[in-house]
């Protein structure tokens, strides 16, 4: 086990270091005047001439490059075009935020997936099944800033028993509409993956053995059938991290919750690139390690595909 | 031909792979169509008629500047499908071209090569898309490429391991034997034993391509106004989401329709082409299930 996490840890070297310089790529080397294009026209000679020294545009491209990475091993994302501030520090003030929402949103999609899964897989009324499936179906196909407007129209503008947006100072009223939006696509992967895992486990030797031996339909579900029908539910859950940090931006924006995915947007709107490409580069270094973290924890739960040098 | 004609039956069995396709086919038809069912231009502007609610003669509504919403979605399929179409054909040319020559060439080739998918797969696709078209600014053109070119990977992965697979076996080896090059044993001889898998990643593909390209519709860095896409209709429709619920409505019940009718007939190509498919196609080694859409990851 342990040299598995060096090597993956090794591996994951060229993919920061890739990150990295697409990043830059795409900040520093675009086509034309760098300047001019990330200030728009709203700006004089002056603020040009004294963006360039700042962003060091005047020095040759490795040189640049280099100083980059030396920034970003700091943590150092520049300073937002608009409001002066450190890129870094609008990144830790509203990451918690997005992180309320996004883990609200995998508790929700996890419980609720394996529950609609197990429902339509282990009931005895084809009608059932059929209606989850269908709705699981939809669920995945239903774009997700589409899903949370129908929310809205429905919960807060028709029925009125939750606000439409905002973030009521992390209220949970203010949470369920964002994080049920959100969990949705993901809930329906589950519960697809959930419903296959479980109807293979019933075809299996050792449930007809927990069964011949007496066991109640109850143990059997949950002591036989759901342990092994579980393993790949956890892989999709985390693998669907990418599409939690995706869906925020959406997400937050239609329902005015000020995370992370919302900054992305306002920053799009303003053309504030060092916003853009730092909340960028700081979501898919997450991603990355969520990546990692279900990675090794495939291979502790589930012996069988432990790679070579399996041993703890 | 009796190949054919089983996977023919396979997919036909499949109600749900049917049904998928009947709404494609509609889908299609009312884009190829689209001046004979749209009530009036998508463009034609009548501010005597703005925010009216369906009725027969707009059957789903008018906008703000009185355009019908009907010939605006319809219209907006033509852009959405055909967007969709065109970056999906360009991420399969670079990934059959990139994901061919890593396969059967290997060595260090093959690792530069996957190397940079592992980077393109390190982003959650929107975000990836999102900062690319930011900088080289909204548009079409830069629409159409940036999500041909981001959705590469998936289908090089694919094409490399569909190609390891086959290089080795015995009509390839005889291939070799005779003399053939390896443009000849690539083109002629593995590629054709790929395509079906290609097709399956492909349609599945489209889908979350059309879904990327509302999204950034949505956030007003794709198709620009007043161009009709459905994910610009959507966000427009927003400010009048009390009094005008239909111009959200409607649109994004056709983007759903669309998806899903693709999602449904990947499911059954890939069910009637080859089961052992399914394991392939997930993402991250070890994963399995039928997920739809999960070989271009995340662009919900």
């Amino acid at each position: 086990m342990r040299t598995f996490i060096v090597k993956r840890l090794a591996m994951l070297v060229p993919i920061l270091l890739g990150v990295a310089t697409l990043t830059f790529i795409l900040m520093y080397v675009v086509p034309g005047d760098p300047v001019r294009a990330l200030a728009g026209e709203r700006y004089d000679e002056e603020t040009l001439a004294r963006m360039r020294t700042e962003l060091g545009l005047d020095r040759p491209l490795a040189v640049q490059y280099v100083a980059f990475l030396g920034r970003l091993a700091r943590f150092d994302l520049g300073r937002s075009f608009v409001t002066r501030r450190p890129v870094a520090e609008a990144i830790r003030e509203r990451f918690p935020r997005t992180l309320v929402l996004a883990l609200s949103a995998m508790v929700l999609a996890i419980v609720g997936g394996i529950a609609i899964g197990t429902i339509a897989a282990w009931g005895r009324r084809p009608v059932v099944s059929r209606i989850l499936m269908t709705f699981s179906l939809v669920g995945v196909s239903m774009p997700v800033f589409w899903l949370g407007l129908l929310l809205i129209y429905l919960f807060a503008i028709k029925l009125r028993v939750l606000p439409p947006s905002g973030y009521g100072g992390g209220s949970i009223r203010n949470l369920i509409l964002p994080a049920v939006t959100l969990s949705f696509a993901s809930m329906a992967t589950i519960a697809r993956v959930t419903r296959s895992g479980v109807l293979d486990a019933l075809g299996e030797d050792y449930v007809r053995t927990a069964r011949a031996k007496g066991l109640g339909e109850r143990i059997v579900l949950g002591k036989h059938v759901l342990r092994n029908a579980l393993i790949p539910v956890i892989t999709i859950a985390g693998a669907d991290f990418g599409s939690y940090l995706s869906g925020s931006v959406l997400t937050e924006s239609i329902f005015g919750w000020p995370g992370l995915g919302r900054f992305v947007v306002q920053a799009i709107l303003r053309r504030d690139f060092p916003v853009i490409q730092g909340a960028v580069l700081f979501m898919a270094l997450l991603f990355i390690l969520v990546n990692l973290a279900v990675d090794l924890s495939y291979g502790a739960i589930d012996p069988r595909i432990r790679p070579e040098g399996g041993k703890r | 031909m009796r190949r054919i004609g089983g996977f023919w039956r396979r997919f036909a069995i499949s109600p749900a792979a049917a049904a998928g396709l009947v709404i494609f086919a509609a889908l299609l038809a009312a884009t190829v169509l689209a001046g004979l069912i749209s009530p009036a231009p998508p463009g034609a502007i009548d501010l005597d008629a703005a925010l009216e609610r369906p009725s027969l003669s707009h059957p789903f509504g008018t906008d703000p500047f009185g355009r019908d919403v009907l010939s605006r979605i319809v219209h907006g399929a033509r852009i959405s499908l055909g967007v969709g179409f065109l970056a999906r054909t360009i991420s399969l040319l670079i990934g059959l071209f990139l994901g061919s020559l890593a396969g059967y060439f290997g060595g260090r080739l093959d690792s530069v090569l996957m190397r940079l998918a592992d980077i393109t797969f390190a982003y959650p696709t929107l975000l990836l898309l999102i900062a690319i078209i930011a900088v080289v600014s909204p548009g079409m053109i830069s629409l159409f490429v940036t999500l041909g070119v981001v959705g590469w990977a998936s289908v090089a992965r694919l094409v490399r391991a569909e190609v390891l697979s086959v290089k080795e076996r015995e009509f390839v080896q005889a291939a070799r034997a005779s003399g053939a090059n390896h443009a000849v044993i690539l083109l002629r001889h593995i590629l054709p034993q790929c395509l079906a898998s290609v097709l399956v990643v492909y349609t599945l593909g489209l889908g979350m391509t059309i879904m990327a390209e509302a999204s950034l519709s949505f956030l007003g860095l794709g198709v620009q106004p007043p161009a009709p896409s459905w994910g610009g209709m959507i966000s427009g429709g927003i400010a009048f989401m009390r009094t005008a619920p239909w111009l959200t409505f409607f649109p994004g019940l056709f983007l759903t329709l669309t998806v899903c009718s693709l999602n449904l007939i990947g499911d059954g190509l890939r069910d009637a082409l080859n089961p052992r498919l399914a394991s392939a196609l997930a993402k991250p080694p070890g994963v399995s299930g039928g997920r739809p859409g999960a070989a271009i990851e995340g662009s919900r």
